[in-house]
């Protein structure tokens, strides 16, 4: 197996972009990727896809052949492969991705994840949501996809002392990144009132504990990391990545307050990259809910056990902080294109690790590390990138 | 001998009161309650029905026996609310009691003595040897129409009763119907509400049917009203059955146990098995028991009960008492009762 | 939810139908065809096995934002129970204010409405859950 480098990096705005299809924001994306990597497109050997919903969302499936075509290279017959893990489709399509040029297989490969979300009312994107948790036994009962994530903050509060207020100040923090990140969907600050006085969804969580639907895609461009100072000064290698899985079913879990497949993905990435979790600098993580960052700060070994609410509060992953944590806004302000989110993620990494972030730099960010996950926690993706001289 | 070998009941905890209902129209309900003897009738919750409360109250009979639920070789469900039109209340309640697959089942509609006439059925079925036992359920969550008299009576209830011939609790010891065609309150299909005769549903009809019925019957077994320790008669407000009682020779001691319709509204298929099983609450071995039942139509079903010793080995505690139901209440205000009977429009997707 | 797919399930939807795996004994619900323990040994092996409808709140919530077909319950609780036999499900917790709902309260299983395919679909029975008396 040899290293890989990503030396390309491109993401369209997050948001609810009514102007634009999905087939016309997957292209930006990758278009975007390719002027990055200052490459031709010609010299692309496959594409990796991550959508959750396509079909139900566009009524389109086959969407893998469909960016392909889209983007010019049917005529090229070009390989390409749609993957989906629920919100997770664009981790698990950039673990496919590395596979392809680890292996041998494929020396340049394009991986991009793509969601259109606002075709549909949020009635029909809800049901999409719900749909990647187990539609049998939770959500034909009743069960929304924030009420799980609720029922894990209830449990998470009674077994830990874990707060609202402790939850309200993911959403604070990650505001303040996305004003200062252009392509965020929401660029407005939030104070810890605003967050704590709205209105409720699943109690304890409130509409502003929660990611927004968006429309958005993001793509990056993978090589042989032999190759990478050819098109590049700042290749990002990809020093390990983890999958994991769990029960479909929150109820199913071991332990409610914990993702078995966050601590297993992550251990496998760390092992991987032989970095322990205290290196980290930066972290892009999935906070779909304010609880689910709290969580998953724990289970990347970040913090302690039952101490992701203290942490964050004390600011252990604000600006300043031990290890910054969604310095793009997360998926809280930067936005919510399921598909798109794990690429979007990397995309983050890549230009912290670069100094290409601007406003929102984290000095001396070396090591970085993304975390996607899918429904509440069934599939877990983690990848640790570093920046190497 | 054939008779109930178990019983069970349920009824939904929210209440409305005639002084809710009554404000909304303008007028002193609380003082067209207490002329009507009703003080307060029940609601189901926006995911019950017919069928649900039918296998509650199946439930609770099956858990107050060791019963094999697959030695039941019928059921039937009586009700005027049936939630489909087509497709048995009863094969659900097989299914959710385990009796499938070997059985017969079928749903009855006659007015408020559909559920009683299932229990003639079934005595005939498990007398004659057919069956090992029978269920007849009696079950409604009535609908009254917005501004109706009935709207303050029609409430929501069941009862299962669990017929057969071994360890019977309490003897059917006769059962004799009186019945004609007598237009006194009907609904067509398609509508959502009954419509009724006005005064006319008082003499020609309920008085008419319950009291020949019970006088014939009392006749045939010839017995008096003294004969009795309790009597039920059906009870679609808190006064008919007194008077009818009264009429008849008995006295209000003797009704009270079964007369319910005061504290949780008229159960319509549910309300004279409610009542029985209120008095089995109760009930000592020798106790006799005539009960009327009348469902417009018109038709009255009587019977003439003896409980047995067979009682004192009954696990009544296996599940809730009537008391229990009737006690365990929530008050509700017309607007939730309004979004509870799903009469609230909701957007359509 | 399709007619078919709705059927197959209603013994465990109505009555609570899981497996116990013959093998070690441990009981599953909803049913599968292979024990997560046994694995192979287990094939064959995974038995109906009728659980009692009694548990503990484990964890639960209000939901103000409904999922299809509850809106006319707005808002209603949503919990997970920890049955008495093992298993953990999801369901609704009726019949009371969320003020009354706590962590390890005691529940047990009703039989309500759980939606129907508009006006004229089918309508879907299935298991609830109420506090204790």
């Amino acid at each position: 197996m040899r290293d890989v480098a990503i030396i390309g990096i491109g993401m369209t705005k997050f948001g609810e972009l009514w102007e634009k299809s999905f087939r016309e924001l997957g292209i930006e994306a990758g278009l975007k990727a390719i002027a990055d990597a200052k490459i031709s497109g010609d010299l692309l050997d496959a594409l990796y896809v991550g959508n959750m919903s396509a079909g139900k969302l566009i009524e389109q499936e086959h969407v893998a052949s469909l960016i392909v075509d889209y983007s010019g290279y049917a005529s090229r017959h070009l390989p390409a492969v749609r993957v989906e893990a629920a919100s997770a489709s664009g981790g698990v399509a950039f673990y496919e991705a590395y596979l392809a040029v680890a292996s041998g297989l494929y020396d340049f490969v394009m991986v991009g994840g793509a969601e259109k979300m606002t075709d549909v009312g949020d009635a029909e994107s809800n049901r999409e949501l719900c749909a990647t948790a187990d539609n049998e036994w939770e959500s034909i009962f009743g069960a929304t996809y924030a009420s799980l994530f609720a029922m894990m903050a209830r449990r998470h509060m009674y077994e830990y002392g874990t707060t609202e207020e402790q939850m309200a100040q993911v959403a604070v923090k990650n505001h303040r990144f996305g004003s200062k990140n252009p392509l965020a969907h929401f660029r407005n600050t939030l104070t810890l009132d605003q967050v704590l006085n709205s209105s409720p969804v699943a109690t304890p969580i409130k509409t502003l504990d929660c990611a927004p639907v968006s429309d958005g895609a993001a793509a990056l461009v993978l090589c042989p990391w032999d190759h990478a100072r050819k098109f590049t000064d700042t290749p990002v290698k990809i020093a390990g990545i983890g999958l994991a899985t769990d029960t479909i079913a929150l109820h199913s879990r071991r332990d409610m307050c914990t993702m078995d497949a966050v601590v297993r993905a992550s251990s496998r990435a760390y092992h991987m990259a032989g970095v322990a979790p205290k290196q980290v600098n930066i972290a892009e993580i999935h906070d779909c809910y304010t609880i689910a960052e709290i969580i998953e700060i724990e289970d990347l070994r970040l913090v302690k056990k039952g101490e992701g609410g203290k942490a964050t509060a004390e600011g252990v992953t604000d600006m300043g902080g031990r290890v910054v944590v969604n310095p793009s806004g997360g998926l809280k302000a930067r936005g919510q294109p399921a598909g798109a989110v794990g690429i979007a993620q990397v995309v983050e990494i890549v230009e912290q690790l670069r100094g290409e972030a601007k406003e929102r730099q984290v000095q001396g960010a070396e090591v970085g590390l993304t975390l996607n996950i899918g429904g509440t926690g069934a599939t877990a993706f983690v990848s640790i990138l570093k920046r190497e001289n | 001998m054939v008779g109930i070998v178990s019983y069970g009941v349920y009824v939904p905890r929210y209440r409305i009161t005639p002084a809710e209902i009554g404000a909304v129209w303008g007028i002193d309900g609380k003082a067209y309650g207490e002329s009507l003897g009703v003080y307060a009738k029940s609601v189901p919750g926006p995911d019950e029905d017919t069928i649900t409360i039918a296998v509650m109250a199946a439930r609770n009979a099956m858990k107050r026996v060791n019963v094999n639920p697959k030695e039941i070789g019928a059921i039937y469900c009586g009700s005027e609310s049936h939630p489909y039109a087509v497709k048995p209340t009863a094969t659900v309640v097989a299914e959710a009691i385990g009796a499938t697959p070997d059985l017969t089942a079928a749903d009855y509609e006659f007015a408020c003595k559909a559920g009683t006439a299932g229990i003639q059925t079934c005595m005939g079925l498990v007398k004659s040897g057919m069956i090992k036992y029978g269920m007849a359920i009696g079950a409604d969550t009535s609908q009254g129409a917005p501004g109706d008299p009935l709207e303050y009576t029609a409430s929501a209830g069941g009862a299962a009763f669990l017929i057969g011939t071994e360890h019977v609790i309490a003897e059917i010891n006769r059962t004799y119907s009186y019945t004609t065609d007598t237009p006194d309150f009907w609904r067509r299909e398609g509508q959502m509400y009954p419509s009724h005769g006005g005064r006319f549903t008082g003499e020609p009809a309920y008085f008419r049917h319950v009291l020949t019925c019970a006088k014939n019957l009392m006749k045939l077994q010839n017995t008096t009203p003294e004969s009795y320790a309790y009597a039920v008669f059906h009870q679609p407000n808190g006064r008919f059955p007194r008077r009818a009682g009264k009429m008849l020779g008995f006295t209000d001691e003797q009704i009270k146990q079964g007369l319910l319709t005061p504290y949780i509204g008229n159960t319509y298929s549910g309300a004279v098995m409610l009542g029985i099983s209120s008095v089995l609450d109760v009930a000592k071995p020798g106790d006799r028991i005539l009960a009327v039942a009348f469902g417009s139509g018109a038709g009255a079903d009587g019977f003439d009960i003896t409980v047995t010793e067979e009682i004192k080995e009954y696990r009544r505690e296996n599940a809730p008492l009537v008391k229990y139901y009737v006690e365990n209440a929530q008050q509700i205000n017309y607007a939730i009762y309004t979004k509870f009977k799903h009469q609230i429009i909701l957007r359509e997707e | 939810m399709q007619i078919p797919r709705f059927w197959r399930q209603i013994p465990s939807r109505y009555n609570l139908i899981g497996v116990q795996c013959e093998n070690c004994k441990r009981i599953y619900f909803p049913p599968r065809t292979v024990c997560p323990e046994c694995h192979r040994l287990s094939v064959g092996k995974m038995l109906p096995y009728k659980l009692s409808g009694m548990g503990v709140v484990h964890a639960f919530t209000q939901i103000y934002e409904p999922a299809d077909g509850f809106e006319n319950q707005v808002p209603y609780i949503m919990a997970i129970i920890q049955l008495d036999e093992g298993p953990r499900i999801t369901a609704q917790i009726v019949d009371c204010g969320i003020e009354d709902v706590k962590i390890g309260s005691r529940v047990e299983m009703v039989f309500r409405r759980l939606g129907e395919d508009g006006k004229a679909g089918i309508i879907y029975y299935g298991y609830k859950f109420r506090l204790c008396k």
